[in-house]
């Protein structure tokens, strides 16, 4: 039987409060250091989109593989990544989760099942396709979930995955955020049919879901990951929502004229998923304002140890740039 | 010690190693049947869990390499024909290449690739590059190129056992000669050459299939006195640019075999290193024999005329003599 979203105890649905919101005060100290010029490189930020990643990561834990996007820190931090040394990896620091030598486009931490960021439009699912492979032969349970956007959808390695993923039966969890724009196009100037529908002709299901809202995507996931974990392989999620910053920040200073409506963007602002899983939160008297506020004090804190970490954190020192090429080097 | 062509050899590698750890996977387009021979019998004895036929879609099974590599499998994936290498790029320069770079080391990729590579069967434009310079370049691959059978079993291990991504190519235009292959266990390490054959007069480097017909061409001129020093580098990632130097400053003369296009052939980046590293040796021009860049023509004659051949390596042999005197 699956579970049901409406019926979680109150501290999940808390623990998914305060997670998103640790992803969006993160990324709104990052959107703070680029507009101040302090970030080495492009950054994409997730912003609106953080029930996809915790509603899903919500059922995994270190031992689940995900693979993740150039839009990756919310899927890093959903995982359990730390926070501090994803800065300090944005920062170019010593420190970083990747020593400076990947940062905000390649977090990942091995230690937490995430494979990482990936700079290649749709590079990840292959990836997790893999990582489903090597679970489905250790025989322990475990899963494999790759989060890719609207425009990754239309590379062919999605239907190269849903077609060997169905074949063997991987333990693989397709999530496809659909955000509305590939880059600047929006989805349908570049995209026939609906996402979700590609899955069918390959036998897997597929679930579309109101991706601003996390129960429901909790529940999405619930099915996919328990199906994976079953033995009866692969699903993909379509989840719907929207990029209410730009595709990359600093976006304004090279585009000539708009690509979207700001009303557009403004009517999404008020279905940001955090607000509306706190309307949740009263309206079913499963917490007090005053819980939810404790709960944003703690995140500010953490964040704020964060950027005291990520910003004290020492440069990489240029004798070792050559890095860590092989792992049996000669 | 008995007489084995290299897709046996290959074979028995697989086998064996197969065998020995259980952790490993192995994947591919129809290597149940074996286009090659070389996956042959591997189904059978190791069970559909660990070795598996793949459709086909180059993008995907590169990139699961990497996956399950990251995952904490080993991994086998063969790409068959070199030129498909191309369609599963991405997954190979991208993933495999930088994921253990980009995370600081936090992993290691152990996959070994098999294709064939190189022409000289008829197979046409697209079944017939050389593709081991465009490997070499990209870093983090390690690029392993046997001539005789008994190399191909002991790298093919030794590939299979190292905790990073190999390319293991087999030279197309090889043929099927066998050679003397040892009963007993054995690894042949990564980035160390073997002196073929030795000589004073004039060092030749050649790369994997290329080994054979420069040893031909050693023995023809043996008869006129000249010596020939036969280099086979095994593996041009790593390279042991000791061996290749150490002949180099001993006869003074250096050219360079290599199946693959002159622009950036492989034998371009030797010819500079030693440039670099041994002018003062040198007393002729470095020359390098390699296949003009053209890709390679279908017909036997035409394809005969730009792969490197014995003719046009004791040309370049002769070219380098007519320098500076003899030692
Ligand atoms: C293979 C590849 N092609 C193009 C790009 C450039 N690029 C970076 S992000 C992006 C748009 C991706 O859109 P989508 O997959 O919907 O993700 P989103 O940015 O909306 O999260 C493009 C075209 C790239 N990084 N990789």
């Amino acid at each position: 039987m699956n579970a049901i979203a409406t019926n979680l105890p109150r501290e999940e649905l808390l623990a998914m409060y305060e997670r998103m919101l640790l992803i969006r005060l993160v990324e709104e100290q990052l959107a703070r250091d680029c507009a101040a010029g302090k970030l080495p490189g492009p950054v994409h930020l997730y912003v609106g989109e953080e029930a996809i990643a915790v509603g899903v990561c919500r059922h995994l834990d270190d031992r689940d593989w995900i693979t993740s996007t150039h839009r990756g820190h919310g899927h890093f931090l959903a995982k359990g990544g730390d926070p501090a040394r994803m800065l300090a990896e944005i920062y170019g620091r010593a420190s970083g989760i990747c020593g400076g030598f990947g940062g905000s486009m390649h977090v990942a931490d091995f230690s937490k099942g995430i494979i990482g960021a990936n700079g290649v439009v749709g590079g990840g699912i292959a990836l997790a396709a893999g990582a489903a492979l090597a679970a489905q032969l250790d025989g322990d349970g475990r899963v494999a979930v790759a989060f890719f956007g609207d425009g990754a959808a239309n590379q062919g390695v999605l239907a190269e995955a849903l077609n060997v993923a169905a074949l063997w039966k991987l333990p693989l969890v397709l999530v496809c955020e659909n955000n509305g724009f590939s880059e600047f196009s929006p989805t349908a100037t570049v995209t026939s049919g609906r996402i979700v529908e590609r899955a069918r002709p390959f036998g897997v299901p597929g679930i579309e879901v109101d991706g601003n809202d996390v129960l429901a995507v909790w529940q999405a996931a619930h099915v996919a990951v328990r199906r994976a974990r079953a033995g009866e392989g692969p699903t993909l999620i379509e989840a719907l929502t929207y990029r209410t910053r730009g595709h990359v920040e600093y976006e304004v200073t090279f585009l000539s004229e708009p690509y979207r409506d700001e009303a557009e963007v403004e009517a999404w602002k008020h279905k940001d998923p955090i607000p509306r899983l706190a309307s949740y939160l009263f309206e079913h008297e499963l917490a007090h304002p005053e819980e939810l506020h404790a709960i944003e004090e703690r995140v500010a804190q953490i964040v704020a140890e964060a950027v005291r970490f990520a910003e004290n954190a020492p440069e990489p020192d240029p004798a070792g740039a050559r890095g860590h090429m092989f792992a049996n080097p000669r | 010690m008995a007489r084995k062509r290299m897709i046996q050899a290959m074979n028995e590698a697989l086998h064996e190693e197969m065998e020995r750890d259980p952790s490993i996977v192995l994947f591919g387009e129809d290597v149940k049947a074996s286009l090659f021979g070389d996956t042959k019998g591997l189904w059978k004895r190791f069970g559909p869990e660990r070795v598996r036929d793949t459709p086909i879609c180059e993008t995907l099974i590169a990139g699961m390499a990497v996956g399950a590599a990251a995952a904490g499998r080993r991994v086998i994936c063969h790409m068959m024909f070199g030129n498909f290498v191309y369609t599963g790029m991405d997954a190979i320069a991208n993933q495999a290449a930088k994921l253990r770079f980009m995370t600081n080391g936090q992993i290691k990729l152990p996959i070994t690739f098999i294709a064939v590579s190189g022409g000289g069967r008829s197979a046409a434009a697209q079944h017939s590059d050389a593709i081991h310079p465009v490997l070499a370049n990209l870093g983090g691959i390690k690029v392993v190129m046997p001539s005789s059978p008994a190399d191909a079993k002991g790298l093919l291990k030794a590939a299979i056992r190292d905790d990073d991504p190999v390319f293991f190519l087999q030279a197309a235009g090889r043929g099927g000669e066998p050679g003397e292959v040892p009963a007993d266990e054995y690894l042949v390490p990564l980035g160390e050459a073997c002196v073929r054959r030795p000589g004073r007069d004039v060092t030749v480097v050649a790369i994997g299939s290329m080994v054979r017909p420069a040893l031909k061409c050693a023995e023809a001129l043996e008869g006129e006195g000249i010596e020939v020093e036969v280099i086979d580098p095994r593996t041009i990632v790593p390279l042991d640019l000791d061996t290749i130097l150490g002949s180099v400053r001993k006869t003074g003369r250096l050219v360079v075999v290599d199946e693959a296009r002159d622009t950036c052939s492989f034998a371009s980046h030797i010819a500079a290193l030693a440039a670099e590293h041994a002018f003062d040796a040198l007393r002729a021009p470095i020359r390098r024999v390699t296949v003009p860049d053209c890709a390679i023509p279908f017909a036997p004659v035409l394809e005969r005329a730009v792969l490197p051949s014995v003719e046009r390596i004791e040309e370049a042999i002769r070219r380098t003599l007519k320098h500076g005197g003899r030692s």
